[in-house]
């Protein structure tokens, strides 16, 4: 060992720990969380974030104008007192798409997240901690999955089962949160499945099988609090990732279809129109950016929170 | 060491342009050297005013374990800690009478290697894993000498030879992770002593290595030390090989020089609890019925240091002078320095 | 006259080695080749050898924590290898094992009271729900550390101390045999005597027996009653401490012990002074006949045909195994009987 990180574990060592009470621990986790607490970015980013589900959750509180409500006459209108955005082509209020379209976006990266995250981290544990013909299959698998595009995929899965106007609101957003996670699970897969590899060989882990444990008890009690770490970060990160691709796949009609409005189908709408009017393109490209930024500098303090080396 | 050989290092020293010249053989005087760390959690003091010479063909070693800040006064030597978080707030390290510590940058880096020169612990991580051996060892005569590549690679083949590594000329162009752990180290050290420096210092060298090639490679430092007459600073916690090796030995504690002798003396009879536990604490291979006494307690936690003396919490013989004074490293008889209060009685049994 | 708690016989681990595209195992790491040895009841068994002789593998076989190639463990009356299930489970809670590296033995997201505890979840009837919280407290306090610490995390400690929870839990479920893989080797000097004194102490108060493999071998002599040798994954000699220190007959083994430096200046020209040639041979392409025979400055034709068996050596030249065909007590080392002449606290008095 350094004697740089020598010192770092001897102030620890030996003295009473400082904070708390003496007898209590400091696990990694209240300690990551010191650290959190402390970064300027952690916390523009959770007031962005908090911001944008409170939009997402009760849109009323923003506006009262309904985002569908057409206004022909006034369609293209630049922002004023009347429309705070503006108008789009088809008389749309901006600003309240804008705001109505936080749901489905937000939605959609939650939700996308969370399926991603429970198919990659299982199909990872077992390849990475059974190893074997066990890890051939799920790596094999992981494989194919990888090597169909997104794109192609989506476009395959939408034009086979097509919404119309009387899809249901959950039943459009379900069908993007499913195309996403169909092709966003290898990549947490192979992570975790690294991620397990790394810490297998530990001898605390070594110890535990020398107890007699059982492999449940194994990967649940050591092998995952610890392998997670940089599934949780990566995961924070691809929420803005996912909202981006939404919006990708609501541009090329593959997406959410109207009434279904989010951010990435405003500006799908937004292009048309793109030379004489710029402003109905600028604010739901601005809230997108800013919501992805926001989860993408949540992810980055997460993982300098998390990394014992940087303490 | 007689005046033929001083002098001889003198020509050879100013044969190859060396603007350093050592006053009557003193090559290093380091004076009252501080370092602290400056962290998020506070100021941790790894060094707290050490100062000692090395003289030119001595082994010094400084014996120390964990948090002892042996391997910082090193560092501080070479000029190779990170400044940030590391900040020299006192102290001078000087290098044939010039102070490396004011120096400007540049001329500092070059005294690295020609003039001083470090061993590191693992040979793995200091060797670059993507280059052949040669080629690093080449490279200090391209970057201080200016030579070209064929000639270079010369020079790294003798060198390889010159620490025994078998079929030098086949091996010059493998990598690092193609040699065993001892191979590693006589690289290492074959780069250390390329450019014939006056100053070796060995941090750990053998640490991480097998007992049988651990005996190989002391022997070749030590071979290599009195072809060149260099200064040798061996940094270890190792009793074993400080009793073989050493001529002097400077013990550390807590960022402070506690005991200082010849090695002869302080194995015979130590000045300080501090090395009198740690000689009673080791099993000897050649003892049989050993009772190990074991210091009691923890190493210091360097962001609080003890009051007074920084080893009292561990100290058999501490009273209450202990925990009020820091006691100075003082002269206790001739040729022994120790920092305690009652130096004299540990020193008297 | 003790009986053998743990019999291993030809124990045989190899490793393949996968290569080529179709990953065909084109060979094989032969890490342990044939080991086989007895542990009596209430002794310490010293396993000692350098990097490569397949003593952390052995260590690991014993435990079951890897598969044997071939070869058996009868632990208890019980052939271990032939045991599945809730039979393994239940065998296991009488052979342990506490691990080298104090930063790695303990899972950093748990607290210490949970990491000694566990145990206790695994084997359910082991203590009752109630009485665990008190059964890890007093662990805590049987090792030397605070019982108020229970809610602390690894982190919160230093390596001596962690080494200690790690020795805590081997311990919880009262076992009868203890295989200590290296545990004072990542530790400070000053600590070390610490543990070593707490292995012992924990020795006599809990009747347990010990297999303590290492690479130091002054902890090794101080610690066992019989001491085995390896080398390159097959056990060169085996015997009573005594003999293999004061008497060795293994060509080997007597370099190995020329090679360990003594805390003691004085005898810096008086050792004997064996260098082996040449580097330790990879096991995935061990020599044939004796394995030694590349650096044995004995060997002859029959030693590069015929592999020695580690038996009683004719003629009474030494009384006990050795794995060689020429087998010659020599003393290298002068040992002191020091018994009787310190005090508890290892004062010579």
């Amino acid at each position: 060992m350094t004697e740089a990180s020598t010192i770092a574990v001897g102030a620890e060592a030996g003295a009473p720990t400082a904070g708390g009470s003496a007898d209590e621990g400091r696990s990694l986790a209240s300690d990551a969380w010191r650290q959190l607490k402390r970064n300027p970015i952690f916390w523009v980013s959770i007031t962005l974030i908090v911001l944008f589900i409170v939009m997402a959750a009760v849109p009323q509180l923003f506006t009262n104008v309904d985002p569908n409500a057409a206004v022909l006459k006034s369609a293209r209108e630049r922002p004023g007192a009347d429309a705070w955005f503006g108008r789009d082509i088809q008389g749309y209020d901006i600003y309240s798409r804008t705001i109505y379209g936080a749901r489905a976006s937000i939605l959609v990266g939650v939700l996308t997240t969370v399926v991603t995250v429970i198919i990659g981290v299982t199909m990872g544990v077992l390849a990475g901690y059974y190893g074997g013909w066990l890890d051939s299959l799920v790596s094999r698998i992981t494989d194919m999955f990888f090597a169909i595009p997104l794109l192609l995929g989506g476009i395959l899965f939408m034009s086979t089962f097509p919404n119309d106007e009387n899809s249901r609101y959950l039943v459009v957003v379900g069908k993007v949160v499913l195309v996403m996670a169909v092709f966003g699970w290898p990549s947490i897969a192979r992570l975790m499945r690294s991620s397990v590899l790394q810490v297998k060989p530990n001898d605390y882990v070594q110890a535990a099988r020398a107890l007699g444990a059982s492999p449940w008890r194994i990967i649940r009690a050591h092998v995952m609090p610890n392998a997670l770490a940089p599934v949780i970060v990566v995961s924070t990160i691809n929420l803005g990732v996912f909202i981006t691709v939404e919006a990708t796949l609501s541009f090329l009609g593959i997406g959410l279809t109207p009434p279904a409005v989010s951010w990435g189908v405003a500006i799908s709408d937004a292009l048309v129109a793109l030379r004489t009017t710029p402003h109905i393109l600028l604010f739901p490209s601005l809230f997108l950016s800013l919501a992805v930024l926001a989860f993408i500098m949540l992810g980055d303090a997460v993982r300098d929170a998390f990394d014992p080396k940087s303490r | 060491m007689t005046t033929t050989e001083t002098t001889s290092r003198h020509r050879a020293k100013t044969a190859t342009g060396s603007e350093y010249h050592p006053q009557d053989g003193l090559l290093l005087e380091v004076d009252d050297l501080h370092v602290e760390f400056h962290t998020a959690d506070g100021i941790a003091k790894a060094i707290n005013g050490v100062s000692f010479d090395l003289y030119e063909g001595e082994t010094l070693a400084i014996l120390g374990e964990s948090g002892s800040g042996k391997s910082v006064t090193a560092q501080a030597i070479m000029g190779i800690l990170d400044v940030p978080p590391a900040v020299v707030p006192k102290g001078q390290i000087r290098y044939c009478g010039h102070d490396l510590l004011t120096m400007p940058a540049d001329q500092r880096r070059r005294t690295r290697g020609p003039e001083i020169s470090m061993v590191f612990q693992d040979a793995l991580s200091s060797l670059n894993p993507v280059f052949p051996v040669g080629w690093q060892i080449a490279e200090m005569f391209r970057i201080h000498r200016g030579m070209n590549r064929s000639d270079s690679l010369e020079r790294a083949v003798k060198l390889m030879q010159r620490v025994q590594i078998p079929a030098a000329k086949e091996r010059v162009k493998a990598y690092p992770h193609q040699f065993s752990g001892g191979m590693r180290q006589r690289i290492m050290i074959a780069m250390a002593i390329a450019l014939d420096p006056a100053v070796l210092i060995a941090d750990e060298p053998t640490t991480a290595l097998d007992v049988t090639v651990q005996a190989q490679i002391m022997a070749l430092l030590q071979e290599l030390q009195e072809e060149r007459q260099m200064g040798l600073i061996l940094i270890t916690h190792d009793l074993g090989v400080v009793a073989d090796v050493a001529d002097k030995i400077a013990v550390m504690y807590a960022g402070r020089i506690v005991e200082r002798a010849d090695v002869y003396d302080l194995y015979r009879q130590p000045a300080h609890p501090y090395t009198k536990g740690l000689l009673e604490s080791i099993p000897r291979l050649d003892q049989k019925g050993q009772q190990l006494a074991a210091i009691g307690g923890l190493p210091p936690n360097l962001m609080r240091i003890p009051a007074g003396c920084a080893f009292n919490p561990r100290c058999k013989f501490a009273q209450d002078v202990c925990r009020e004074d820091r006691p100075a490293l003082r002269l206790v008889a001739p040729g022994r320095e120790s920092a305690c209060h009652f130096a004299e009685e540990v020193l008297n049994g | 006259m003790a009986e053998a708690i743990l019999t291993a016989t030809d124990l045989v681990k190899y490793y393949p080695i996968k290569g080529g595209v179709l990953r065909r195992t084109v060979g094989h790491v032969k890490a342990v080749d044939g080991v086989s040895f007895e542990l009596l009841k209430g002794e310490t068994l010293g396993i000692v050898g350098e990097s490569g002789c397949g003593k952390s593998t052995l260590g690991r076989l014993l435990m079951r924590l890897e598969e044997p190639t071939a070869g058996s463990v009868i632990f208890d009356g019980v052939d271990m290898f032939a045991q599945r299930g809730r039979a393994m489970r239940r065998l296991r809670r009488d052979i342990q094992i506490v691990f080298q590296d104090p930063y790695t033995s303990l899972n950093p997201r748990k607290t210490v009271g949970d990491i000694v505890g566990e145990p206790f979840d695994i084997h359910p009837d082991v203590v009752p729900k109630k009485g665990r919280r008190k059964a890890v407290q007093d662990l805590l306090d049987l090792v030397g550390l605070n019982p108020e610490h229970i809610n602390r995390y690894p982190h919160q400690f230093s390596g001596g101390q962690r080494q200690r929870i790690g020795i805590a839990r081997g311990i919880a479920l009262n076992p009868k045999v203890l295989i200590c893989d290296e545990p004072v080797s990542a530790l400070d000097v000053s600590v070390q005597a610490q543990v070593v004194n707490l292995m012992e102490k924990l020795q006599d108060e809990l009747g347990l027996s010990y297999i303590f493999i290492a690479h130091d071998l002054s902890v090794v002599r101080h610690i066992s009653d019989r001491v085995g040798v390896m080398y390159l994954g097959k056990m060169a000699e085996l015997g009573e401490e005594d003999d293999i220190y004061g008497r060795p007959t293994h060509p080997y083994t007597q370099a190995l012990l020329s090679a360990v430096p003594v805390p003691d200046p004085t005898l810096r020209d008086k050792k004997e002074q064996i260098v082996l040639k040449g580097d330790v041979p990879s096991p995935a392409n061990p020599p044939s006949g004796c394995r030694f025979h590349t650096r044995c400055w004995k060997a002859q034709d029959k030693c590069k045909t015929d592999i020695p068996l580690l038996e009683m050596r004719p003629d009474g030249v030494a009384a006990h195994l050795s794995a060689c065909h020429f087998a010659q007590p020599r003393e290298i080392i002068e040992t002191v009987d020091v018994s009787g002449q310190q005090d508890e606290v290892g004062n010579t008095v």
